[in-house]
């Protein structure tokens, strides 16, 4: 087994604004099973972080427990790392953005962190609009317990074992959006021509964004029967065309047209979206559920930006907290001395 | 695009960017991997398959290889090919058993080689073992040609030359050594099968300018002058020498003169540096033994007194380029003299065959050149074969050897009654290299380290002896390191097609981002489509037939590939392979696939 990757790279890399060549945003090599789809979306994250010229010392990954969660090893090995207690890395995400707004939060997760022991937390994380990415590497299984159906297999998806699923599946996108998250999207580890802008206009967005990727597990289910395996999501799904225009570069062409629409992010860079139905209004919360829904009666899955509130109010907002981060408080703002405290205390009275 | 057709040994060939650009097409990475594993005898036996010569070339290669190597694309320099191949020859210890053995009985015909260098040994040693009995013919009082009269020693020492010589000569050849052939008629009328000439490129240039011949006392023909050194009829030269030529022979001229005591040794060129002929690391050295290089000087006089050179007169000039690029030398109108007590012309050397009458049906073309067929290497006069620098003039010692053996599979052909045109395929073997899930049977990993420099005798003691011999050569240890450099491109990856599930497993770990899975077209869209764009048009690419689930093709740009297998080891069905690619050039009378270990 190799665990070091050559150093050498490509003559012509290219570098992105700040000089940064690609494998500057690379992580250790990834002691996942060969062919996982969780490999493909950490480079899509690596891709993703390079072209939008995120320092990654700039950056905070977290995660809970299980393959996906052990992905943040095996990307942007510069930025900041948490690695949580299972479920939990919703809390740990909150705790570290109270105290440092200035970081891009990127949650990992996988299907049990998130819909299983992590429900709960991954729900208020969602109602309260925390500032962050969070990334599901939906797989539909346990595959570091041998692969048992998880919370969002499909019913009569059938097991590696032969058993047919009859439990309902959770499905993440929709709960998000039912829960107040403002960014919802769906892709396939599969297809990172949509994956890779799907998570910079993520990665761009304030508030909550929730990427629910279906990413198959090679060793417990992509077998046939799956519906989660390469050959039976490349089938169903429903590709919506992504493209994310970065604030710098001049839009050169403007659609109008029922099908495609341009989304401008709240840093002023857009999102141009083709859309799979015209009646889908993807800033519309009723609109998305009845696409999601309409797309899943016919045995067919949707997948791009399914849901965006571009102006909502994040949990800094709401809470009213400090401007800077807790780290670069001083003294004099943290103590500042009797006068302040005897106002305070006037206005008690 | 078509997928690509790796059955054809050509497309796998051409990945090994050192074999490919050797004309001898020696199997590199192969004799590298067995130095590193220190099996030295069985790394010098497959270089002297194919090339005969390991220890000469080993030290005096022009090694096309190394430009080729595919490391130079990735890291500052390429493999150190041509000194690990002396490694090989140092280190051998006692090949005799692996030698091959001549027949007693020579029964097949009979085969005169004229001229014994590099060439015509080459056919020696592939036709005596078949049972040829074969006449080898030249005036000097020993076998090895140019390799011996024009190389000097400090650069190949006689031992070298001598055992290599020898294991051909040990195959029965006849030998008749300070033998001039003044007829090819009178040869052809002996009753020979078969005639090879292999008499080199033996004239050097003149330069006729005003007082060549009242000072031609003190000005030399360096091919002359290094001959008259290496059988040592002259052994000094004056005090102040100028050599005037670019070339290897100018380099080797300029050396040989600081050991013959000249001190103020100068070499001049008429145009730029960047325009010498001679190899980088040949010029490296010379400037290393104090011998500057004047360029730009282009010469018009000898001057001499009372039939005493004095020295040469030159003109400077400026190198112009027209608009299609044509160079022009135009004067600056400025005039310099330098003073010299010897002057070597080392500028070009030519072919000469005042021995071969015009009436055998040979014919003559351009530049009053024998018409050789370039793949038979047969003349005209269907008994009479050409090859080394007699064939198509000037090129070294490798390129020879290549002839040598093309040669060798025309005459045996010919004598047996074959189509002489009918080449034989080469032999191929591409076997998968897996030793376990993620275990190669090679060393799969990548060494960052730079290329190690050759050491050096000390300058002071190579300068007081003409015999010093000037590269200490590797020791083991760091040839072990220096092997580990190669990138094993003879290791191919194999795409097999119908069992890619298009996970993108490759395409994420690939570290040079070769590998891509995109809609087809056609090769000029396709190289502009890739994930990195694919620029080199002299590397292919390797393209798939089409995917079941999505219709894309996988297209490999080869170019900067480092053959480090992660595309294999990511891969969960094996669609990937690593199969260890061996390329071999048919020698005479092997009309089958016949491997040598």
């Amino acid at each position: 087994m190799t665990y070091i990757k050559p150093s050498f790279r490509h003559p012509k890399a290219p570098v992105n604004e700040l000089g940064w060549t690609r494998q500057d945003y690379e992580g250790g090599l990834s002691t996942l099973c060969a062919g996982c789809g969780h490999d493909s979306i950490s480079a899509a994250i690596v891709d993703a972080c390079f072209q939008l010229n995120i320092e990654p010392h700039k950056v905070a990954k977290l995660s809970g427990i299980g393959c996906s969660s052990k992905t943040p090893a095996y990307f942007l090995s510069g930025s900041h790392s948490f690695n949580s207690v299972h479920g939990r890395m919703p809390s740990v995400a909150t705790g570290a953005n109270l105290a440092n707004r200035d970081l891009v939060y990127l949650g990992v997760s996988g299907d049990g962190d998130t819909a299983s022991i992590g429900l709960g937390q991954f729900a208020h994380g969602a109602r309260r609009n925390l500032n962050m990415t969070y990334i599901v590497e939906n797989n539909g299984c346990y595959g570091l317990t041998k692969g048992q159906d998880s919370a969002t297999m499909d019913t009569g998806s059938v097991n590696k074992k032969g058993d047919r699923n009859v439990s309902s599946p959770m499905d993440v996108a929709r709960l998000a959006i039912e829960v107040g998250a403002t960014f919802v999207g769906r892709s396939f580890s599969g297809d990172k021509e949509q994956l890779v802008p799907l998570i910079k206009a993520a990665l761009s967005h304030r508030g909550f964004a929730l990427l629910d990727v279906i990413s198959p597990c090679v060793t417990f289910n992509n077998h046939a029967g799956s519906y989660k395996s390469y050959e039976y999501f490349r089938s169903v799904k429903e590709v919506m065309p992504l493209d994310f225009v970065p604030v710098r570069e001049e839009i050169t062409a403007s659609y109008a047209s029922g099908t495609t629409c341009e989304v401008r992010m709240h840093d002023g860079s857009l999102v141009r979206l083709t859309k799979q139905d015209s009646d889908h209004d993807i800033e519309d919360r009723q609109s998305a559920l009845q696409a999601i829904s309409h797309y899943e009666s016919q045995g067919k899955v949707l997948t791009g930006l399914l849901y965006i509130d571009r102006d909502s109010e994040e949990l800094h907002d709401v809470l009213g907290t400090a401007r800077r981060p807790l780290n670069s408080l001083t003294e004099q703002e943290l103590c500042p001395g009797s006068r302040f405290l005897d106002s305070i205390n006037a206005g008690l009275r | 695009m078509k997928p690509t057709n790796i059955k054809d040994p050509e497309y796998f060939h051409k990945v090994v960017d050192c074999q490919y650009a050797c004309p001898a097409h020696t199997p590199v990475p192969e004799y590298i991997r067995l130095i590193a594993a220190e099996r030295y005898g069985e790394a010098y036996m497959v270089n002297w398959e194919s090339n005969v010569f390991p220890g000469v070339l080993g030290r005096t290669c022009d090694r096309p290889c190394e430009p080729a190597c595919r490391r130079g694309r990735v890291d500052e320099e390429p493999v150190a090919i041509c000194r690990l191949k002396r490694v090989a020859a140092d280190n051998k210890g006692d090949v005799s058993a692996a030698m091959p053995v001549a027949p007693d009985i020579k029964k097949q015909g009979r085969v005169a080689l004229i001229g014994a260098g590099p060439a015509s040994l080459t056919v020696a040693r592939d036709l005596a073992p078949l049972g040829y009995e074969i006449d080898l013919f030249d005036d000097q009082p020993l076998a090895g040609g140019f390799m011996r009269s024009q190389i000097p020693v400090f650069r190949l020492p006689p031992e070298v030359l001598d055992e290599e010589v020898g294991f051909v000569l040990d195959l029965g050849i006849k030998q008749h050594f300070r033998h001039y052939v003044a007829s090819l008629g009178a040869v052809l009328e002996k009753d020979y099968d078969a005639i090879f000439v292999g008499t080199g490129a033996p004239r050097g240039s003149d330069l006729s300018i005003p007082g060549r011949e009242e000072a031609g006392k003190h000005i030399h023909i360096g091919i002359d002058w290094l001959a008259s050194v290496a059988f040592e009829h002259l052994s000094k030269v004056g005090r102040r020498v100028l050599v005037l030529g670019g070339g290897n022979t100018a380099m080797d001229c300029c050396r040989t003169a600081r050991r013959l005591g000249g001190e103020d040794v100068k070499v001049v060129v008429r145009s730029e540096r960047a325009k010498m002929k001679a190899s980088p690391w040949e010029i490296e050295d010379a400037m290393a033994e104090d011998i500057p290089i004047l360029s730009n000087h282009v010469p018009k006089a000898f001057v001499h007194e009372d039939g005493q050179l004095k020295g040469v007169r030159f003109t400077l000039v400026d190198v112009v380029y027209d608009a299609d690029g044509n160079r022009k030398l135009v004067p600056t109108g400025e005039e310099v003299f330098l003073e010299a007590d010897d002057v070597i012309i080392a500028i070009g050397q030519d072919n000469a065959f005042p021995w071969i009458e015009r009436d055998l049906g040979l014919d003559f073309g351009k530049w009053d050149m024998p018409i050789i067929d370039p793949v038979t290497f047969q003349s005209t006069n269907p008994r009479v074969f050409f090859g080394g620098d007699a064939a198509f003039g000037p090129e070294n010692i490798i390129t020879a050897v290549a002839h040598g053996h093309q040669a060798a599979i025309s005459i045996d052909r010919f004598i047996r009654g074959e189509d002489v045109a009918d080449r034989p395929a080469p032999g191929v073997t591409l076997v998968s290299q897996k030793m376990g899930v993620h275990e190669w049977s090679y060393d799969s990993a990548v060494s960052p380290e730079d290329r190690f420099p050759v050491p050096h005798v000390d300058k002071t003691l190579a300068l007081k002896d003409r015999k010093v011999e000037v590269e200490l050569g590797f020791d083991r240890a760091v040839a072990y390191r220096e092997a580990e450099r190669c990138l094993n491109c003879d290791v191919q990856t194999v795409f097999i097609t119908d069992k890619c599930i298009e996970c993108d497993g490759c395409v994420d770990i690939c570290p040079t981002e070769c590998i891509n899975f995109v809609p087809n077209g056609d090769e000029a869209d396709l190289r502009g489509r890739l994930r990195m764009a694919a620029d080199e048009p002299g590397q292919d690419l390797y393209v798939s037939e089409a995917l079941a689930q999505t219709g894309r093709v996988m297209v490999k740009d080869e170019n900067v590939c480092l053959h480090c297998g992660l595309c294999a080891e990511r891969c969960p069905t094996g669609a990937w392979d690593m199969q260890r690619f061996l390329y071999q050039v048919t020698k005479a009378g092997r009309s089958c696939n016949q491997s040598t270990r």
